[in-house]
């Protein structure tokens, strides 16, 4: 745990990645298998279970410590993390090995002089517990923790808290709400893994894909000589990804020499049949059947050994292109839909390529036969809940344009472009795949209220909620929840609740003109610099007018371009209408708020 | 919030103003008689007629404001009298020559603390409880997160890291007024001989440093070293603004740290994109904050910038102090202060 704990600190501390991935495949090489799996599963972000929630660790630090929970809160807003506040508020009392020797002065709260809570389990406990192996705090500590009644968790925590330093305690706390990241990405990982095996990349992450169980077995077979590979069932490939479209590339191609299809707004799914099982990954890499029942049925019918890529999506039979990526939201989070929503929310799978067939990795196959062979495959399996991916024929590159400016009315959100002599690669490659997506749609629209960020962006102002101009006895678009004729700020209680800035009533901004006011349809965070976030921080401190808990309201004077990818109605928003995927495309330092866009405009770009 | 009406002091446009001794605090804008606990940008500002301010300041001072401000340097405890108010400054520990200002009329005490942190510095004389019936107390770090490390830890732990790149020059950004001088003479504390390099913008401010005698490493701007000499291994000091600019462009490859009291919590290091954090602030930490205002016994308490209302609040709740934050209405009091 102790070096587990370092080597977190080394990841953490920013350095490059080069240094990192040194850094990490000489941690790994020294660890035994135990360990290095465990290590390996944490770094890669595959440890999702939560063992304590945030809250209940919030409140043993509240009890230990002695202060108000306000304060603790307060700390929570500047620091963005749980299990960070936490450390820094035990060290800061000498609860700690660290803290003991860091204090300069006697500690002077009234808070710090509070009675610890008596020791029982500190008695107990293994004075050498962070020396434990990463693997006995994972297998036993954690899940024994995690099973105990209050007062005797709260006690056997304290302890733990007590004995470790800063960072241990930091890591601790990150392992029991499962919220453990580190500043790596998988490929850093891999190419970390790659270093210390001498195994290629591409095989690791093959052999990392779907279940990995940490255990010394499971780090043996994944640093296994190539030839003794023994592939779980389960296992999915890596995905292969495109890159936007550079169109000025076109004129160099030959039409014919690419497929193109619709970019379809669903989920891309891997569907595996092999040893008489179905899997259904989604490429976040969670397994996905208990969603899907109606889809796995019809698989059944796939030849043993066969692996497809497609995308997951509501399509009711009747209609001409599928439901909304709303619609298939309502399926994703059921584990168990009921029959109702199966008839309401039906899901088809678009099958883009054939991964396996007959047990043979059919990747190093160019698009073209693998393509052939999955026209083959969907067609004896007659299922139409399981579709092969129609080609858009293009006869020249003026076709794919025309393609693209129907992808909307079709359903999709723009047009892939394949390389039909090219294999199934893994990852993003630059070359066989091109993605070329509609243009987003676009709305200039009154900042109005902000909560601070999280992480690095904790303590900044950086989540925004954004407003549009309709006019004062406008009602309010019908299927919307609120009333038309609100004062400003009222049902201003609940933005907090919501855990966004958003749901507010928008306040008639000073000196405006009359008869038009502001209210709320989309929240955003992405898009802007650094530089500009930290500007716009600045100005939100002036110019709030009112706090809502984390939420202040601001002066309606700053104008921003969201872009988005579509436009809904919804009963849920106070504007009637919801966007999808909504981000800041720039800061229209250009515009007064009194020329932002209004209602009516977002309205009239609703899908038919 | 603002102050008792009938008080020493009251809040005016123009900053923090005694009106029976006709003086201004820090004044934001030009006065007739300004009275200035340290150099740093947010606290000495140009156009005043005339100056008060501790001696040590005064270099600093005129290269800042100007050569030809009318300026009086007044040693620590020293006693100025106008119009039956004693106004005396006590070291405040945060630079060379920052101090608080004590004003006394008709047995009352009131207190400025100006900007301070607790920490010994063996770059500046050490903070100097003070006692007073009304404190004015900045409230950067606000909050028990904050709680530094001994100086050593942290100054051990910059030298571990500038030691363990032999093959590249370590940058370390920090404020070029107080915080640069404080780890060049922490650096000599810790047996370091060797030159340091600075950015321009520190070595302008070198100067007084040197002349109030501060043992510190040799140090040379990086400008007047040979552009064929080798920076491996070296350590150079350079202001946050420096990162980014064309200036690093000679320190390509370098590691980068930051030395500010922000850096103890990780979102705002990574915030910083990539390079080390080094907690090492010249404001008071929460233990330190609370000890400045116990020690001070003061019945009421007044908070400036940083986060005052979670420390006001928890004073007045938790130990009983009456205590405000006092806060200008264009929000600046909100405003992080910029030299941490």
């Amino acid at each position: 745990m102790r070096s587990f704990c370092r080597l977190f600190e080394e990841l953490d501390r920013g350095e490059g990645n080069l240094a990192r991935i040194q850094a990490l495949a000489s941690h790994l090489q020294r660890l035994d298998p135990a360990d290095a799996a465990w290590t390996l599963h944490l770094l890669l972000g595959k440890q999702r279970r939560r063992l304590i929630t945030a809250r209940r660790l919030r409140l043993l630090a509240q009890e230990i410590t002695g202060m108000p929970e306000w304060l603790i809160e307060a700390c929570h807003a500047q620091v963005g993390d749980t299990a960070e506040t936490i450390a820094l508020l035990l060290v800061g009392q000498g609860r700690s090995a660290e803290g003991a020797n860091a204090i300069d002065s006697p500690p002077t709260s009234a808070a710090a002089l509070s009675p610890r809570p008596s020791p029982p389990a500190a008695a107990n406990l293994d004075p050498a517990a962070a020396d434990w192996p990463l693997q006995r705090w994972m297998e036993e500590e954690l899940p024994r923790l995690a099973g105990l009644d209050g007062a005797e968790q709260a006690a056997a925590l304290a302890a733990h808290w007590q004995a470790l330093v800063g960072g241990e305690i930091l890591v601790l706390n990150k392992l029991l709400t499962g919220a453990f990241r580190v500043g790596v990405g998988p490929g850093l990982v891999v190419k970390a893994l790659a270093l210390a095996s001498g195994l290629e990349e591409s095989l690791l992450q093959h052999r990392l894909m779907g279940e990995f169980r940490p255990s010394a077995a499971a780090w043996q077979a994944l640093l296994a000589a190539p030839s003794a590979d023994a592939v779980p069932a389960s296992r999915p490939y890596p995905f292969q990804l495109a890159c936007p479209l550079e169109p000025e590339r076109l004129a160099g191609w030959t039409p014919s020499a690419w497929l193109a299809e619709w970019k379809w707004d669903g989920i891309r799914a891997q569907l595996i049949h092999r040893s008489g099982e179905l899997f259904l990954w989604s490429r976040g890499e969670e397994l996905i059947n208990a969603s899907f029942p109606d889809l796995l049925a019809p698989a059944a019918g796939l030849p043993e050994g066969t692996v497809l890529d497609g995308e997951l999506l509501v399509w009711p039979a009747a209609e001409p292109r599928p439901s909304s990526f709303g619609e298939l939201q309502r399926r994703l989070g059921q584990r168990r839909p009921s029959t109702r929503l199966l008839a309401q929310a039906p899901a088809t799978y678009v099958v883009y390529d054939l991964l396996e067939a007959e047990g043979v990795d059919q990747r190093p196959q160019p698009l073209l036969e693998r393509r052939r062979r999955l026209g083959l495959l969907l067609e004896a399996l007659g299922q139409p809940q399981l579709r092969p991916s129609s080609p858009l024929p293009l006869a020249d590159w003026d076709d794919l344009e025309r393609w693209r400016a129907r992808a909307r009315d079709s359903g999709a959100e723009g047009v892939m472009l394949k390389d039909l002599a090219a294999p199934y690669g893994s990852g993003r490659q630059r070359g066989p795949w091109w993605k070329h997506k509609l243009d987003p749609l676009r709305l200039d629209a009154v900042l109005l209220y902000a909560r601070n960020g999280r992480g690095r962006r904790a303590n900044l102002y950086t989540d925004y909620t954004f407003a549009l101009w309709t006019p004062e006895d406008q009602p309010i678009p019908p299927g919307s929840g609120g009333s038309s004729g609100d004062p400003p700020m009222a049902g201003a209680a609940e933005p907090w609740a919501e855990g966004s800035a958003a749901a507010a009533i928008g306040a008639e901004p000073e000196g405006a003109r009359t008869g038009r006011r502001l209210v709320s349809f989309a929240s955003a965070y992405s898009g802007l610099s650094d530089a500009e976030l930290v500007e716009i921080d600045r100005w939100i401190r002036r110019h709030t007018t009112e706090r809502f808990g984390p939420v202040r309201a601001v002066q309606p004077e700053l104008v921003f371009e969201l872009a988005f990818e579509g436009v809904q109605r919804s009963s849920r928003h106070r504007s009637g209408i919801a966007v999808r995927f909504p981000r800041i495309s720039r800061w229209r330092r250009d515009k007064p708020a009194t020329e932002a866009d209004t209602l009516a405009t977002a309205l009239a770009l609703i899908q038919p | 919030m603002s102050l008792p009406a009938d008080g020493l002091l009251r809040l005016s446009p123009e900053g923090l103003h005694c009106p029976v001794a006709d003086v201004w605090i820090d004044p934001w804008r030009p006065v007739p008689h300004a009275l200035i606990t340290h150099g740093h940008a947010d606290h000495a500002r140009p156009g005043s007629g005339e100056y008060w301010a501790i001696g040590s300041a005064e270099g600093i001072l005129r290269r800042r404001l100007g050569a030809s401000i009318d300026l009086h340097g007044l040693s620590y405890g020293q006693i100025l009298r106008r119009n039956g108010v004693r106004i005396s400054f006590h070291s405040a520990g945060h630079v060379l020559g920052s101090a608080q200002i004590l004003l006394e009329a008709g047995g009352e005490r009131w207190l400025v603390s100006g900007d301070f942190k607790r920490q010994a510095d063996p770059s500046c004389t050490p903070f100097e409880a003070v006692r007073a019936d009304l404190l004015i107390s900045e409230a950067t770090f606000g909050l028990p997160i904050y709680h530094w490390q001994p100086t050593a830890t942290v100054v051990a732990e910059l030298i571990a890291w500038w030691r363990s790149a032999p093959q590249r020059a370590s940058v370390v950004f920090c404020y070029a007024f107080g915080k640069a001088q404080r780890l060049l003479a922490e650096l000599h504390r810790a047996g370091v001989e060797e030159e340091v390099l600075l950015h321009g913008a520190i070595q302008a401010l070198m100067d007084p440093y040197r002349a109030a005698a501060v043992p510190m490493p040799p140090t040379r701007p990086l400008s007047e070293l040979d552009r064929s000499a080798s920076l491996a291994g070296r350590l150079v000091l350079a202001p946050p603004a420096a990162q980014g600019s064309s200036w690093m462009a000679r320190l390509r490859g370098a590691q980068c740290g930051l030395a500010s009291g922000w850096m103890a919590v990780r979102g705002a290091r990574r915030r910083r994109g990539s390079g080390r954090g080094f907690v090492l602030s010249d404001h008071a930490d929460w233990p330190g904050l609370l000890q400045t205002v116990r020690q001070s016994q003061a019945r009421r308490v007044v908070l400036t910038h940083g986060q005052g209302e979670n420390l006001a609040r928890y004073l007045r709740e938790e130990e009983g102090i009456d205590c405000s934050v006092l806060s200008r209405d264009d929000g600046r009091s909100e405003s992080r202060s910029e030299e941490d």
